[in-house]
């Protein structure tokens, strides 16, 4: 993987993500407090109900791709620090960058699903 | 010191160099001993040829408000255990041979005095993070290997050493951005304390990176590009969590962990 792009640029996608997703994470909370009920903002209805909203799916797309992206980048770097060889290091690092789209797709279907009324009561 | 090269009264060192054997020497040892204040030392024993397990032996040294740690080892080796295996040279803190855990600490045993570890019992250990050899001597080649590697000189196509070319001069403001990095002893205490070294075995450490942070501000060199692509891989700059473990145990003031972060300003792009 360090062949292809070096560690800094990956870091330095690393710190991004991670700024940009607590910006996008204050959005996501002051959203909570200001539209509708907070109690209530849990109900299957009200769930569904934010997905059909298309700028705040796409927030809700932005939140999935940044958490990911920084979540499976660290985690690749606890492993490597855990232990040391070729092989592992190559099965950690594709492991993670396998399961971070498996994540990311997964969670884009529920959310474009959601928003395009897919998904009934 | 007098003209006759002795130390002046009350200075006189309680140590004996002659051999143990020797029964008159031996009996001024212990007239020494009974008359000084004394103290446990726990020496870390472990062979790996032979030892299944690490043991302490635990010796009484007497000892003066001067007396360093290794002193009192050596003390030890003349007089009670010639086995300890122990490596050391300058005993002044310059040549970086006699690191070791002190008390939990990693530092210089010719550098710490047993009076200012305020203990009756002194417990030293080898380093972390370094292959032992025997007892309290480590391996140093990984550590050396790394030094290595990131190019520890200036780079340049020029050299002042060739005829009709003068010396590089710098300003007190160039030398300042590097000159506490050079004084690094390479004494191995910076990778001892560093956790990242624990669990990362193939960690560049603190001591290779600040020593790529002693050249890269170095304005005399050019070889920047060059060791910022070394120290930038997956088991290399990035990988310190800025514990401080390792500015904290420097016996020579180098703060490695303000380095590393200063390294990354270069690689992040806020610093030229």
């Amino acid at each position: 993987m360090s062949n292809i792009i070096r560690e800094s640029h990956i870091m330095k996608i690393h710190y991004l993500t991670a700024l940009v997703a607590v910006g996008f994470v204050i959005i996501h909370i002051m959203i909570r407090f200001t539209h509708g009920s907070f109690a209530n903002s849990l109900e299957f209805e009200s769930v569904i109900a934010n997905y059909k909203s298309i700028p705040y799916a796409i927030v809700l797309e932005a939140m999935l791709i940044l958490i990911s992206v920084h979540g499976f980048n660290g985690l690749r770097i606890i492993l490597l620090e855990l232990k040391q060889g070729n092989a592992y290091e190559n099965a950690v690092t594709y492991g993670c960058l396998a399961a971070m789209i498996a994540l990311i797709a997964y969670g884009s279907r529920t959310i474009i699903m959601a928003s395009m009324g897919m998904v009934e009561a | 010191m007098t003209k006759d090269g002795a130390l002046p009264k009350g200075f006189e060192r309680p140590t004996v160099s002659a051999s143990p054997n020797d029964s008159s020497v031996q009996e001024k040892y212990e007239e020494v001993k009974s008359s000084s204040k004394t103290i446990t030392l726990r020496i870390s024993k472990f062979n790996p040829e032979k030892d299944l397990r690490t043991a302490f032996h635990a010796f009484t040294v007497p000892y003066q408000r001067w007396t360093t740690v290794l002193d009192a080892i050596l003390e030890v080796k003349s007089h009670q255990d010639h086995s300890i295996g122990v490596r050391y040279s300058c005993r002044q803190a310059t040549c970086g041979s006699c690191g070791m855990i002190i008390n939990g600490k990693p530092r210089l045993a010719c550098f710490t005095k047993i009076s200012e570890l305020d203990s009756d019992v002194v417990t030293v250990e080898p380093m972390n993070n370094f292959p032992l050899i025997r007892d309290l001597a480590v391996g140093f080649e990984r550590m050396f290997s790394t030094h290595k590697r990131i190019k520890p000189y200036v780079i340049r196509e020029d050299s002042e050493t060739n005829p009709g070319t003068k010396e590089f001069l710098q300003s007190p403001e160039d030398v300042e951005k590097y000159i506490q990095f050079a004084s690094c002893i390479k004494c191995g205490l910076c990778n001892s304390a560093c956790p990242t070294m624990t669990t990362d075995s193939t960690f560049i450490g603190p001591q290779g990176l600040a020593q790529a942070y002693r050249y890269v501000a170095d304005n005399r060199d050019q070889g920047k590009d060059e060791r910022l692509r070394i120290i930038d891989e997956p088991h290399g700059i990035w990988r310190c969590h800025f514990a401080g473990s390792c500015s904290q145990v420097c016996p020579k003031g180098v703060d490695p962990a303000m380095g590393i972060q200063l390294l990354r300003g270069y690689l992040l792009g806020y610093r030229k």
